[in-house]
Parts: C-alpha cells; sequence; structure tokens
C-alpha cells in the first residue's frame, strides 16, 4: 500500500459512500482492496488449536476424517483435504442442516454396520487394505448395480466426495493446486496468453 | 396496529421500488425539480459491508455454500444481497402444473446490485412483431421513440460493446470492450466456422472512468456488488445523483400495501407497512409510480381496491397481471481438451461474458418465432463450491486419481446459457390468491404458468447449436436433455431467467392495456408503472436496460405533465 493514501482516508471515503450521495467520487481499486484486507481480518474464520466437532460424535468425525483423507490425501504436488479443512467444513453445514445430518450421520452408521457384517468391527479397525476393498465398492455406481445391498453406501460416499471437493477447492491448498491465478485488481484485462489450437 | 400514522408531508411523487426503474425515476424527477419519496421493502445498503468483492472462499467459514449449504439455492453466499426465490413471511403460490418461481430482492438497490450488467437495446422490429408474425401485439411506440432514452441510459451507466450492425441486436454509444478470454476467442472461431454471429458483449460495467466513477479492475466479481461501483447498480449510480438534489426522502423497511386513491379516482399516495416498527403508513402524494418490479407491482394494482375500481386500479381492461412472460431459459456445456493445454493466466476479466451471440437466424425461416441470444461462460474461474460436482458424478472413484483429474479438468468447460423471447400465452397471468396473506397481511400473487410448443422448439434449437459449437472446438457436449419430463430441452421453470415482465402492458387501446406508451395509466392520470410491467413483448434482450429507458421517457413526461399542471 504505498499510492500514498492512508488508511483514515480510505476509511473516510468508505464511511461516506455508506451514508450514500458519495459513491460517485473516485476510490482507487487498491484503496477498495486495503479496506477489504481489513474487512476480511475481522470476518475470516480464526481457528485456534484442535476442532471441536459441532455435530458429529467423536467417533463419527474420526470416520468421517479417514474418508476425507482417502478422497482428496496429500500427495507430492500438495497436501490434501484433511490439511484444507473438509471435516470442519463438513461438520459445521451438518450441524445446520436435518437432511445432512441423515444423510451424513446415518451414512456413518451404514458404512460402520456394513464393515462390522463384512470384516470384524467399525470402519475404523478395519486394516488399510479393507477399508480399500470397501471404498472400492461404494465409490461407484456400478457396483450398486451388481449388487443393490451397496447402493446406500454409493449415495451416501458421492455425496462425501462431493462435500470433500467443495472444501478442498474452495480452501487456499485447493486453489493453489489447481494454479488458479486472478481475484486481484487490474489496471487493465490481459486478455488470451496464446490462442489455443481447437 | 392502533392507528394509521399518516405523514402531513405531500410529496410530488412517490415512487414504489429503488431498483432499475424506480431508481430511474428517482434521479430523473428529483434533478427536474420534484420532491420525491421513495419507499423500499428492504434495508438500507451498505457496500462496504454487504459486499464480498475480493473475499477468497476461504475467509467465509462457509466457504460460498452458506448456513447449512443453502446458499446454493440462491446463486451462493457471495453475491451482493441479492434477494431470493423463496422468502419467510412473504409467500406467493403456483396454480396446480405451473411452479412458477419469483426472485424477489428487497434491499435498496433491488436486483441490479447482483444483476448480470447485460444491457441490450430492443431492435426496432422488436417493437412490431405482432404485425411481423401475427402472434401478439406490437407495442404503441417505435424504436425511434425509444432510441433517444437508450442513448442517454448508456451515456449516463456506462456500457461497453461494439459497433456492429447487426439488425437483432442494434449498435448504441459504447465505451471499448474488453479483451476476449481463451474460451471466448476459441467460441468466435468455431461460431466463424458455422457461420453464427459471435461479437463483443455489451455489459454495463466501466473500462473507462465515466461520471466520476473508476474504471473496472477486472477481479471478475460484479455479482458480488463493486466497492469501487464500476458496474451500475441504482444503488451506487441513480440514487446517489437523486439524493444529492437534496429533494428525495428514501424510505427503507417500507412494504407498500395498496396505492389509496382519493374520491376523484386519482391517487394520493401509498398506504405500506412499516417493517420496522410494524406499523400500518401512508404517504401522500400528487403523483405514483410504481417500480417494485413487473409482479410486485401488478399485486399492488390489484390489492388496491375500492368501489370505484373494484377489480383492482388502473385495470378497467382487465389485463393486470395478464400477459406475463419470462425468457426461455436453456443452458448447456461441454469440455474443451485444447483448454488442457493453457499455461495458467488470469482469466477473470468483467463479471460476465466479454464476448457473446446475438440472435443470427432472422433472416431465415426457423420452426419457431422470434428468437435467442447466447450467453458464454466457462474457462479458469475462480475456483467455488459445485466446481467439481460433476468430475465427481462422471469420473467417480477417489484420492490421487480424483486429485489429478480435477487438476486437468480445471478451466476446460465452456458453457452456455440460450435466453429466448417467449410469446405471451392465456395459461400464464398472475392474480391475487383468494386465500393466502403474508405476514404483513397483504395478499399473495398466485401464478399461472406454461410453456407452449413455441419455448420448447426454441430450447430444442437452443441445444442442438450448443451442441454443434463445442463439437467444432473438438470438444465433447456433456448436457444430457429430454425431450419430455418436467424440462423438455433443459428448459427451465418460469421465472428462473428473472426476466419477468409485462403484467401491466401499455398500448394505445385502453380496454386491452393498462398503461399508455408514456406508461401513464389509461384510467389514472396520476399514476405511472415505470418497471418491467408495461413492456408489451420480451424479446430475447434482458430487459434492463429498456426497463431505463422507459422510466427516463415517462419520468420526463411526468414532468412535462406536472409543469403543464395536468397531473
Amino acid at each position: 500500500m504505498t499510492v500514498g493514501i492512508s488508511r483514515r482516508d480510505i476509511l473516510k471515503t468508505l464511511a461516506l459512500s455508506a451514508v450514500g450521495g458519495s459513491v460517485l467520487q473516485v476510490i482507487p481499486a487498491q484503496a477498495a482492496e486495503y479496506a477489504h484486507q481489513a474487512v476480511r481480518k475481522d470476518k475470516a474464520a480464526a481457528p485456534s488449536g484442535k476442532y471441536t466437532p459441532k455435530y458429529f460424535t467423536p467417533h463419527q468425525y474420526e470416520t468421517l476424517t479417514s474418508l476425507c483423507d482417502s478422497i482428496i490425501p496429500k500427495e507430492e504436488k500438495s497436501p490434501g483435504a484433511i490439511e484444507a479443512g473438509a471435516p470442519e467444513f463438513i461438520d459445521l453445514l451438518t450441524s445446520e442442516n436435518e437432511h445432512y445430518q441423515l444423510k451424513l450421520g446415518g451414512g456413518l452408521y451404514w458404512l460402520d454396520g456394513f464393515c462390522t457384517d463384512r470384516y470384524t468391527g467399525p470402519y475404523l479397525t478395519c486394516t488399510p487394505e479393507q477399508r480399500k476393498s470397501v471404498l472400492d465398492l461404494i465409490a461407484f455406481r456400478k457396483n450398486a448395480k451388481a449388487d443393490p445391498t451397496l447402493s446406500q453406501g454409493v449415495v451416501f460416499f458421492a455425496f462425501v466426495r462431493n462435500l470433500t471437493c467443495d472444501a478442498f477447492y474452495t480452501s487456499k491448498i485447493g486453489i493453489a493446486d489447481l494454479q488458479y491465478i486472478g481475484n486481484t485488481a487490474l489496471p487493465e484485462f490481459p486478455g488470451c496468453p496464446t490462442l489455443p489450437e481447437a | 396496529m392502533s392507528q394509521v400514522i399518516r405523514s402531513p408531508k405531500t410529496y410530488d411523487v412517490c415512487i414504489v421500488g429503488s431498483g432499475a426503474g424506480g431508481g430511474m425515476a428517482a434521479k430523473v424527477l428529483t434533478e427536474g425539480g420534484l420532491n420525491v419519496v421513495l419507499l423500499e421493502a428492504g434495508p438500507p445498503l451498505n457496500p462496504e459491508k454487504d459486499f464480498k468483492m475480493l473475499m477468497w472462499p476461504y475467509e467465509l467459514p462457509h466457504r460460498g455454500a452458506g448456513v447449512g449449504g443453502h446458499a446454493s439455492e440462491n446463486f451462493g453466499e457471495f453475491l451482493a444481497p441479492n434477494g431470493a426465490w423463496i422468502i419467510d413471511g412473504e409467500p406467493y403460490t403456483s396454480a396446480p402444473g405451473a411452479n412458477f418461481q419469483w426472485f424477489r430482492s428487497r434491499i435498496v438497490g433491488g436486483r441490479t446490485n447482483h444483476w448480470g450488467r447485460i444491457a441490450l437495446r430492443f431492435a426496432p422490429i422488436d417493437f412490431t412483431s405482432g404485425t411481423r408474425d401475427g402472434l401478439g401485439d406490437d407495442w404503441p411506440i417505435t424504436y425511434q421513440d425509444i432510441a433517444p432514452y437508450y442513448d442517454r441510459v448508456e451515456s449516463y451507466i456506462g456500457v461497453f460493446g461494439t459497433k456492429e450492425n447487426v439488425s437483432s441486436a442494434p449498435d448504441g454509444i459504447f465505451l471499448p470492450p474488453p479483451k476476449p478470454r481463451c474460451t471466448e476467442l476459441l467460441v468466435k472461431k468455431a461460431c466463424d466456422k458455422l457461420n453464427i454471429i459471435c461479437i463483443p458483449a455489451r455489459l454495463a460495467v466501466l473500462t473507462r472512468s465515466i461520471n466520476g466513477r473508476a474504471p473496472c479492475h477486472y477481479c471478475g466479481q460484479c455479482g458480488r456488488g463493486c466497492t469501487t461501483a464500476s458496474n451500475f447498480s441504482s444503488s451506487q449510480v441513480l440514487l446517489p445523483p437523486a439524493m444529492k438534489t437534496g429533494r428525495l426522502t428514501l424510505i427503507t423497511g417500507a412494504m407498500a400495501r395498496s396505492v389509496v386513491v382519493g374520491k376523484d379516482g386519482k391517487a394520493e399516495g401509498v398506504s405500506y407497512v412499516d417493517k420496522n416498527t410494524r406499523t400500518e403508513k401512508r404517504v401522500n402524494a400528487r403523483t405514483v409510480v410504481l417500480a417494485a418490479s413487473a409482479c410486485e407491482s401488478a399485486r399492488l394494482l390489484l390489492n388496491s381496491r375500492s368501489p370505484a375500481f373494484p377489480d383492482g386500479l388502473a385495470n378497467s381492461s382487465g389485463t393486470v397481471g395478464k400477459y406475463l412472460t419470462d425468457s426461455v431459459g436453456s443452458d448447456g456445456w461441454g469440455h474443451v481438451p485444447a483448454l488442457e493445454k493453457m499455461p495458467p493466466h488470469n482469466h477473470d476479466g468483467v463479471g460476465g461474458m466479454h464476448m457473446y451471440i446475438p440472435w443470427w437466424k432472422f433472416d431465415r425461416n426457423n420452426d419457431f418465432p422470434r428468437g435467442y441470444h447466447i450467453e458464454l461462460y466457462g474457462g479458469r474461474d475462480m475456483p467455488g463450491v459445485g466446481m467439481f460436482d460433476e468430475l465427481c458424478h462422471d469420473e467417480e472413484g477417489y484420492g490421487a486419481t480424483l486429485k489429478t483429474r480435477a487438476r486437468q479438468i480445471y478451466g476446460t468447460t465452456i458453457g452456455f446459457a440460450g435466453r429466448g423471447e417467449m410469446i405471451p400465452n392465456p395459461h400464464t397471468y398472475c392474480e391475487i390468491d383468494p386465500d393466502v396473506v403474508d405476514q404483513w397481511g397483504i395478499p399473495v400473487l398466485r401464478f399461472h404458468f406454461r410453456w407452449s410448443e413455441y419455448e420448447l422448439r426454441q430450447a430444442q434449437d437452443m441445444q442442438q447449436t450448443f451442441r454443434s459449437i463445442i463439437e467444432a472446438m473438438g470438444g465433447v457436449y456433456k448436457t444430457k436433455t429430454a425431450i419430455d419430463g418436467q424440462y423438455p430441452f433443459g428448459i427451465l421453470e418460469g421465472g428462473k431467467i428473472i426476466h419477468e415482465v409485462g403484467t401491466a402492458r401499455m398500448g394505445a387501446d385502453p380496454k386491452t392495456s393498462v398503461v399508455n406508451g408514456y406508461c401513464q395509466a389509461h384510467d389514472v392520470k396520476n399514476l405511472f408503472v415505470a418497471d418491467g410491467a408495461p413492456l408489451v413483448t420480451n424479446p430475447d434482450k434482458n430487459p434492463t436496460l429498456t426497463i431505463m429507458a422507459l422510466s427516463w421517457r415517462a419520468s420526463e413526461y411526468l414532468l412535462d405533465e406536472a409543469k403543464k399542471g395536468n397531473i
């Protein structure tokens, strides 16, 4: 912020504009961005320390976290869904939506029931190989066609997958992973760097 | 509610609604010297607090999904305070089978805070389409009548575009357009192959500074509301100059109930519920301008019943609420592998398309009347909630494979939104529901809505065109539509395009129309309607620019009549 506009000037201009009547005066884009930085700090969620789930039981939350990790894992290119805050995001939304509570809360019971029937206990007690074989079944619709007893699990997993992607790709990590460039003030739009070959 | 609180003052004009039509009337009338009171059903707007310009998704706890994930039903939580399809305590109903969707914005500036900024003139032929193909009626005014007001609106609000001489899409007074995005260059190349016209878009976004407003900073977020007022909204561009005259009184939280009519049959003011104090109030005015949105204004007229006007005010023709139309809307998208080769780059631009496809088949016989235009989207947009739903559905699975595919697929989709003209039909209208009131005691609207074969064939043509463009780019068209069911050819529910107009149409004959060519009620000389309600037809051009041009014209006429002592 070196364009010679003080924070006080900006806030004064914005306060005037809020009253109405003076928005028509020019507010430089940098000034607007500066003010937004200040607002952002107030609005930004401030996660501190360990997250306490609002809806899920500790066991359910641990299971959900494991699923998120499998859906978008950390690999050599970038961290994964856990680092991106996916379990927290899903828990927050679920705590506010009865429909989610049924789909996800019920779905997690379904998963533990399925694992107990198939192996010896809930999902989290299964070996990595057992978990993988469960996920390989419920991650694809075609498996439910072959074995209709899987269909509720497939629907549940598809919902967790969507929410995990939502959380990951709206995080700083996920946005960097896609190499999105933007959300910034430019004096001119540069246009297309080179026309792609059709 | 013990007693009605009457304001002792009598204003020259009471305007109901602060959106495109009401904001324009407020500016023109106050600058013309009149004292105006403006009733807005929603709260005041504070751009700095209410607009989320330049915020990242992760700066909000809900990441854009909104509380309980519900924001997606209303375009996400990043948009400007934008209203909703459903407002608690203010319902509307649909007749069986109608399923009309009504989007309302209760806030200063109304829907102009979030709108798409697409600013297209109606064409000369759009004013005489009844004569042209025998469907519906002509307007009582011509393109020549409205053209000077298009000039003024464009010059004042700022619209970018280029002179193209396409007869379905008249040129205007334009600022230079922004450079095309990669996706748009690809579409243009494909359109050239297919003989489809593809030209720079026309949006109310400033590519140069005008009237003291800063030029666009290309963050791609017009829909969130612009803190620098570099795009058009009534709240930031029309109301400030009106305020500056010292002759505008803005009353927020004022839910208009009815137009008050005197013994002489003239409008005397507006009664409203003050939402803040939950009391019944009234303002007195020599003239009333309704600009509450087409259907809300029709509702007000129909609810203003009196012995002199048993069927509602200004409704001797019985046409208030009739002739309702929305734009035909059908969308589609495809995957374009050529875009996978693009290096990461800033694709934001203005908050909307830089290129578009105007109606191009105006010189041939089609199997449906009138036409449509195509809006473009896609490419390397800021990631957001729902962006990879399709990928998840199509490819399923999990793990590193899913992550790699997301990287490959990001930015490689191109989408289309077809927006076409609906012909008014007798099965599509709104009326007062005899059984239901809202929480303010005001009887609500009941909608009747039906698409005809005309619109379905148009939607079918849109889908075929989208596919042909994607395939000409070497892409794969992904949208699947059925020929029947709830969404034949992808046609959206009535109301979903938020271009509902026609419910107090203008006409030369008082027996078949509500207002005259100056938006003045045939039955009540000091009553005007200055929103989308007077539009006789709903061409494939988004109505906002025309609403503002008509409002400016009506306001000048009102000033003139007031000077002559006629109202």
